[in-house]
């Protein structure tokens, strides 16, 4: 049985949230958007690529090759200058990301079995685009190799095989077509619960002390327990409802497939959610306004996102940074969502990820229920 | 012990920041006492206030709430203290009858010591603004639904951090009716105020001054805890008259009182009156009126910190 005070907690923070419409919108509405900002503008599938080509070999050859690069849809040809001169002025003016120059020996390399040359200018300014064209030219590049030796290779016939460069595997695991939404979308929700569940608690616990009302509620035979869970458990089901909108989003608007176990997925949100409530909850005993406590959840909220893995691979950090990285409950949730969205694994090949982040919980609520006393000063 | 509501010894508290709010504070209310403690701003009211009601930490060499020790037998006794605090301290956000609802629900469900809801909202005016939000009460209004909410589980001690600063004239006066009829229900009251006209309907009275008890006793003790008369003057420029009577042989103090002067004197000698008309009739003022009058607390209190 559930004690009446502790109902009572939770019975007052729901309407109170039904009543602060702005912020429950805001809520609500904050996982779609996001998806939809994500997944949509933040596309890292670099397609379509704007690109000039010099062909100065003018021949069958040169154009087949032009051929392999927009028959990939990665590449449409937009312009035909005349020299390289005109290529680097596209691309500084920005007009232009990548220029494809055919050497004119190309034709007369390629009949002889020679290695045949074609050079790619790639605005590295950008480095996304540039290292996606750079992989994908190498594979357009490979496949017309492979094709042009076939041709070569005749029954009986003493065969010295031509040059070849060295063949680049673009295909990734779990996410052949290197989708960014199948990527993104697990660790979006991690951050937008990360955020909100810090933010909200934080705040919900900080205003009644800044209008006083937790004064008047510590005088009440309401118990430390009751009043912590009461006010987080609204607020748990809220980060549930955020995850299920971004989940549909991430499903029916973007076709990331869920390969794993939802209920899992549902369970184990639970321990990262208990972090960052408890995040909040220690938040919220330190800072004696509400602007205070937002102003600190965003210090906590930019290593999380930037650290954790979610905009850049953790594998690429300095070894310390790696290390901090470990106290980021964000960093294990990641490859837990990853695991179970992406994989489809269970709970035995996620259990190294678990296990740390069942310890964070335990540590950060207990710091938060020393912390959080029935005394104002 | 039973019929001592609260007993504090050598209460002392200095905050972090080094401000030593109350230095060694004796006080004992008894049961059924509508009890006052009063003092200007940063006397410590509140603070005391905040340590009876186990807000705040303290030191003491004795502290007891309904004979339990603060702060660690308070939750014993929590379900018979109302608390409120000097700040308005509900959900603005949720309605009259809402936060009555929280509340209640706050406190051990006991049908039979309960006023009903219905009862308290009729008893305060409350009822026909059940459905309003507390924040667009009144100040007067907002105080009365805070007493209603430290009603409902049928305290035997009220404590009141200056229930009253903020409330009209009129809303004050149905407040303190409202507390004194609490009373003859068996409630004990601590309340604090600024408002030393307030003190003069109090069981008893605590005159505090920073940090420190000036007079403790029954209203009418602590009128005549101080020696000397008050002497009441009228005229029509009181304010140079207070300057021009400053330093009179026999005057010890001069208090500006609105439109009248309070002047004080070890005695009303009988040269003092034609002393007084003679130094204002040399600055060109005139007396309309001068009596003794009783010593009202503020005039103690002005007495006392003078």
């Amino acid at each position: 049985m559930i004690p009446h005070r502790l109902l009572a907690i939770i019975r007052k923070e729901f309407v109170q949230m039904r009543r602060d419409r702005l912020t429950l919108a805001m809520m609500l509405l904050l996982p779609f958007v996001q998806l939809v900002v994500f997944g949509l503008a933040i596309n890292t599938d670099v397609k379509h690529v704007p690109m000039a080509v010099l062909d100065y070999s003018q021949s069958s050859e040169s154009r087949r090759l032009i051929q392999s690069f927009t028959n990939s849809d990665y590449f449409d040809v937009v312009a035909w200058p005349r020299d390289t001169r005109e290529i680097s002025d596209l691309i500084d003016s920005g007009s232009l990301k990548v220029g494809l120059v055919i050497d004119p020996d190309y034709a007369r390399d390629v009949r002889a079995g020679r290695v045949a040359r074609a050079q790619v200018l790639v605005d590295a300014s950008d480095p996304i685009t540039a290292s996606s064209t750079l992989s994908n030219s190498a594979g357009i590049a490979n496949i017309l190799g492979v094709q042009l030796l076939g041709r070569y290779l005749r029954p009986g016939t003493p065969f010295t095989p031509p040059e070849m460069p060295v063949q680049i595997d673009v295909r990734g695991w779990f996410n052949p077509d290197l989708l960014t939404a199948n990527y993104i979308v697990p660790g979006l929700i991690g951050v937008i619960l990360s955020m909100t569940m810090m933010m909200i608690t934080a705040m919900a616990i900080v205003k009644e002390r800044e209008t006083g009302t937790l004064e008047q509620l510590i005088t009440t035979p309401i118990k430390t327990w009751e009043l912590m869970i009461g006010k987080i458990v609204p607020y748990v089901l809220m980060g549930y409802t955020q995850m299920t909108i971004a989940l549909l989003v991430g499903i029916y608007g973007f076709h990331v497939p869920v390969r794993g176990s939802l209920l899992l997925m549902y369970a184990l949100t639970l321990v990262y959610i208990g972090c960052y409530l408890g995040l909040g909850l220690v938040i919220s005993t330190v800072a004696r306004t509400q602007q205070q406590a937002m102003q600190m959840a965003f210090f906590l909220f930019l290593p999380t996102i930037l650290l954790s893995g979610f905009m850049f691979p953790r594998a690429g950090m300095p070894e310390w940074v790696q290390i901090l990285t470990l106290v980021i409950p964000l960093t294990y949730y990641l490859e837990i969502m990853r695991g179970i969205v992406l994989k489809g694994v269970g709970l035995v090949a996620l259990w190294r990820w678990v296990a740390p982040m069942m310890a964070l919980m335990v540590a950060i609520l207990g710091i938060a229920m020393l912390r959080f006393k029935k005394r104002l000063d | 012990m039973a019929d001592e509501a609260v007993r504090v010894r050598g209460l002392r508290k200095r905050y972090a920041g080094g401000v030593e709010a109350l230095r060694g504070l004796d006080l004992c209310v008894q049961t059924a006492q509508v009890y006052g403690v009063v003092g200007p701003d940063g006397a410590g009211k509140t603070t005391l206030m905040k340590v009876l009601a186990g807000v705040v930490s303290f030191q003491a060499e004795e502290a007891r709430v309904l004979g339990r020790p603060v702060p660690e037998g308070l939750s014993e006794v929590r379900h018979h203290i109302g608390y409120l605090p000097q700040r308005f301290s509900l959900y603005g956000d949720l309605t009259v009858e809402e936060n009555l609802d929280f509340y209640a629900a706050l406190y051990p469900p006991d049908p039979e010591g309960r006023r009903t809801k219905q009862e308290l909202l009729e008893m305060i005016g409350l009822d026909p603004f059940r459905d309003r939000m507390a924040a667009d009460l009144s100040g007067g209004m907002k105080q009365k639904l805070a007493l209603l909410c430290n009603l409902v589980h049928r305290p035997s001690l009220l404590l009141m951090d200056e229930p009253t600063v903020g409330v009209d004239p009129v809303s004050r006066r149905e407040f303190w009716t409202l507390v004194f009829e609490l009373q003859r229900g068996g409630l004990t009251v601590l309340a604090s105020t600024p408002y030393m006209d307030e003190a003069e309907q109090f069981d008893r009275v605590a005159l505090l001054s920073e940090g420190r008890l000036l007079r403790e006793g029954t209203p009418e003790e602590i009128r005549a805890s101080v020696p000397g008369v008050v002497l009441e003057l009228g005229c029509e420029q009181p304010f140079q008259a207070a300057r021009c009577l400053e330093g009179t042989q026999g005057i010890q103090d001069v208090q500006l009182f609105g439109d009248r002067l309070h002047l004080f004197a070890a005695q009303d000698a009988p040269g003092l009156r034609q002393a007084l008309e003679e130094r204002l009739g040399q600055a060109g003022l005139r007396i309309q009126r001068l009596r003794v009058v009783p010593f009202s607390i503020e005039d103690v209190f002005l007495r006392l910190t003078a």
